[in-house]
């Protein structure tokens, strides 16, 4: 059972569309992630589901209901607004049950279901404490507990920890991963942040100018994009320009600027003679060359020491940087900056797509 | 310590022209004016001090029936001007485009530009019985002599809501100016109705802009005497016509000194009793942010 679906949603402001024909599914329980770059549309799309924006066209249904006709207040999706809206004239507890009294729950209940809902986001007791004085990752958890607490079919978070800082972004995102699971309650999170939708998503939607172009779990998205854009968006990628040569069995010869290399063909419209892109991922990049594999040859530009993200710059003929896995756990192999080196990658490892025009 | 130094001396030149202003226009004058109610004739260019101007206002009902008339009045002027003035400031803060906004806001200014006198003649020109409006409702054959719509109550009361719904809107603009669109989309999202919206979150969050603007219109339409005295006449029974009356045509500057302490006192009294009574403060509403 879905407890959202969209169904060729689109929205027009005038002649300029925010969001083109869209269609998905969440799950039950599941943790899904719409992920795209500031202005692709993301906040026009939560709005629609939430009821502020009327769809130019499509369906969104809840538990299998269209919404369309119901307005905001009886939809039963609530927001975790980008800079959480908590009303600055209701305390804690206040906040919490301005939507049960919206529902006309008695007071006991009221009382008691406040009291409840702070308890499981770990914040018990705080009902007479004034908005102001909590921190920025309290005042998170109580806007989640504030929508939580109505139990929604849908909670739709629209990139709730952009505000913050990153230390606390961090456990932020372990710790709303974990809040739905406690909640066990359908969540559509919005980001721009790659490595939050990766993180929290069971599956992510990829959007790019008000489309979707790929909805996958984190693992396809990363392994097996879609489309240049995905590539490029989800996780570090190195990135080069080309042509194609020739194609044999899905995997293409492409002239780039650094020399000949072959990478698996990706999408139908990579044919002889097309503008690529090649994207090949650092952690695929090792120093030396493998078997039946790609190489090529440059020169140490520097080291990036990042823990088990470490990486090394290497600078190729054409002048391009590449970035490629520092495997720091065997001790770096003693590189320095302005040393000559070979790398390579696996023929796999590296995809094209058809150049965006 | 420059710094330091520099801050006290900008802040000294700031505060002058206001501690001047204040003290010679404000506070001396009102020291003055409080002596002067003090003082009791007791003949020619003799005086003593004492209470019998006060005893005298109570003793004539006539004074103090004005002074809560003029209350009264004034409390339905600042309610009318509340409740015209805030749908006007909703409606430029939160539902007109952002473009036109500050257009809509200068509109509301323009009539600021022309003087309380000549507004109040254009009131005149409108209802007098030979005036415009008159003329028209004759015309269209809805009465047929024609009829005096001045020196009423109702038209007392509209001329001053025209007058001072200006200083209501302001306020209440800047107030609902500040507040974020997500917090109504989060109350509605939250199930609120729309009544439920607007009573547990826009007013609330106006409450500053409110009390500031009821605070000003009141104080200014209690101490009006133009548009009171020209649309409502001899009988308008304003008390600063008491006043003016008791210092240029009595020429007894003691009583009416003695009057205009009461009107700053009893008008004090009842901004206070208002704030009281809806559980506001001065400090946490406009003294807020
Ligand atoms: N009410 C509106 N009128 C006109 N254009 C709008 C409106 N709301 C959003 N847009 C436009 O739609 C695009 C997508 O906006 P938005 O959904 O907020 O993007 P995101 O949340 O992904 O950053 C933007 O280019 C924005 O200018
Ligand atoms: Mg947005």
């Amino acid at each position: 059972m879905d407890d959202l679906q969209c169904d060729g949603l689109t929205k027009r402001f005038g002649n300029f569309t925010a969001v083109n024909d869209v269609s998905f599914a969440v799950p039950s329980g599941s943790f899904f992630s719409i992920l795209g770059p500031s202005g692709c549309g993301k906040t026009t799309l939560m709005r629609m589901i939430a009821g502020f924006e009327n769809p130019s066209k499509g369906d969104i249904k809840i538990k299998g209901n269209s919404v369309l006709a119901t307005p905001p207040n009886k939809r039963n999706v609530k927001m975790v607004f980008q800079h959480l809206a908590l009303f600055p004239m209701m305390n804690v507890g206040e906040n919490i049950a301005y939507g049960l009294r919206c529902r006309g729950e008695p007071k006991a209940d009221i009382a008691h279901k406040v009291a409840a809902v702070l308890e499981r986001i770990g914040l018990p007791g705080v009902e007479e404490k004034e908005v102001a004085q909590l921190s920025g990752g309290q005042k998170q958890r109580i806007a989640i507990a504030r929508c939580m607490v109505l139990e929604p079919d849908v909670l739709l978070l629209d990139e709730p920890l952009g505000a913050l800082d990153l230390k606390l972004r961090e456990r932020m995102k372990i710790e709303l991963k974990l809040l739905q699971h406690q909640f066990d309650t359908t969540f559509l999170y919005i980001t721009h942040d790659q490595s939050e939708a990766l993180v929290m998503s069971d599956n992510v939607a990829v959007m790019n100018a008000g489309r979707f172009e790929q909805i996958g779990t984190p693992q396809e998205l990363y392994h097996s994009p879609a489309s240049g854009f995905v590539a490029g968006f989800v996780g570090d990628t190195n990135r080069w320009k080309g042509r194609v040569v020739s194609i044999a069995d899905g995997a293409a010869k492409v002239q780039t600027a650094a020399g000949e290399i072959v990478a698996a063909a990706s999408g139908e419209d990579v044919a002889e003679g097309v503008e690529v892109d090649v994207f090949v991922r650092p952690e695929a990049i090792e120093l030396g060359v493998p078997e039946n594999g790609n190489s090529l040859r440059g020169k140490v530009d520097s080291l990036l020491f990042n823990g088990a993200n470490s990486r090394i710059l290497v600078r190729i003929a054409d002048g391009e940087l590449i970035e490629v896995n520092y495997p720091v756990m065997d001790g770096g192999g003693g590189l320095s900056a302005g040393d000559d080196v070979e790398i390579g990658w696996a023929r796999e490892r590296g995809r094209c797509f058809a150049a965006a025009r | 310590m420059f710094r330091s130094d520099a801050s006290k001396l900008s802040l000294i030149l700031l505060m002058t022209p206001f501690v001047l202003w204040i003290g010679l226009l404000i506070v001396l004058p009102q020291l003055g004016i409080g002596y002067i109610s003090l003082r009791e004739k007791v003949g020619p260019r003799e005086y003593e001090l004492g209470l019998a101007n006060y005893i005298d206002f109570i003793n004539e009902p006539i004074y103090w029936n004005t002074l809560l008339r003029t209350a009264w009045m004034s409390i339905l002027v600042t309610a009318l001007a509340l409740l015209v003035g805030f749908p006007v400031a909703y409606y430029i803060a939160k539902i007109a485009q952002q473009r036109s906004r500050a257009a809509l806001f200068l509109l509301c200014l323009i009539p600021l530009w022309v003087s309380d006198l000549v507004r109040a003649f254009g009131w005149i020109v409108l209802l007098r019985e030979t005036g415009v409006v008159s003329g028209m409702l004759q015309t269209a054959g809805l009465i047929s002599g024609p009829v005096e719509l001045l020196y009423n109550d109702v038209t007392v009361v509209i001329g001053l809501v025209y007058t001072v719904v200006l200083f209501m809107i302001v306020p209440l603009f800047s107030t609902l100016d500040g507040m974020d669109n997500s917090l109504l989309e989060a109350g509605y999202n939250l199930g609120g109705s729309r009544v439920t919206v607007f009573r547990r979150i826009v007013v609330p969050y106006a409450m500053p802009g409110i009390v500031a603007g009821c605070i000003i219109t009141f104080m200014l339409t209690a101490g009006s005497y133009l548009t009171p005295i020209l649309l409502g006449g001899k009988n308008s029974s304003w008390f600063t016509e008491q006043i003016y009356d008791q210092f240029i045509t009595r020429y007894n500057w003691e009583s009416g000194a003695t009057f205009g302490v009461l009107l700053l006192g009893f008008t004090s009294f009842v901004v206070w009793l208002g704030l009281r009574l809806t559980g506001q403060s001065l400090a946490n509403t406009v003294a807020k942010e």
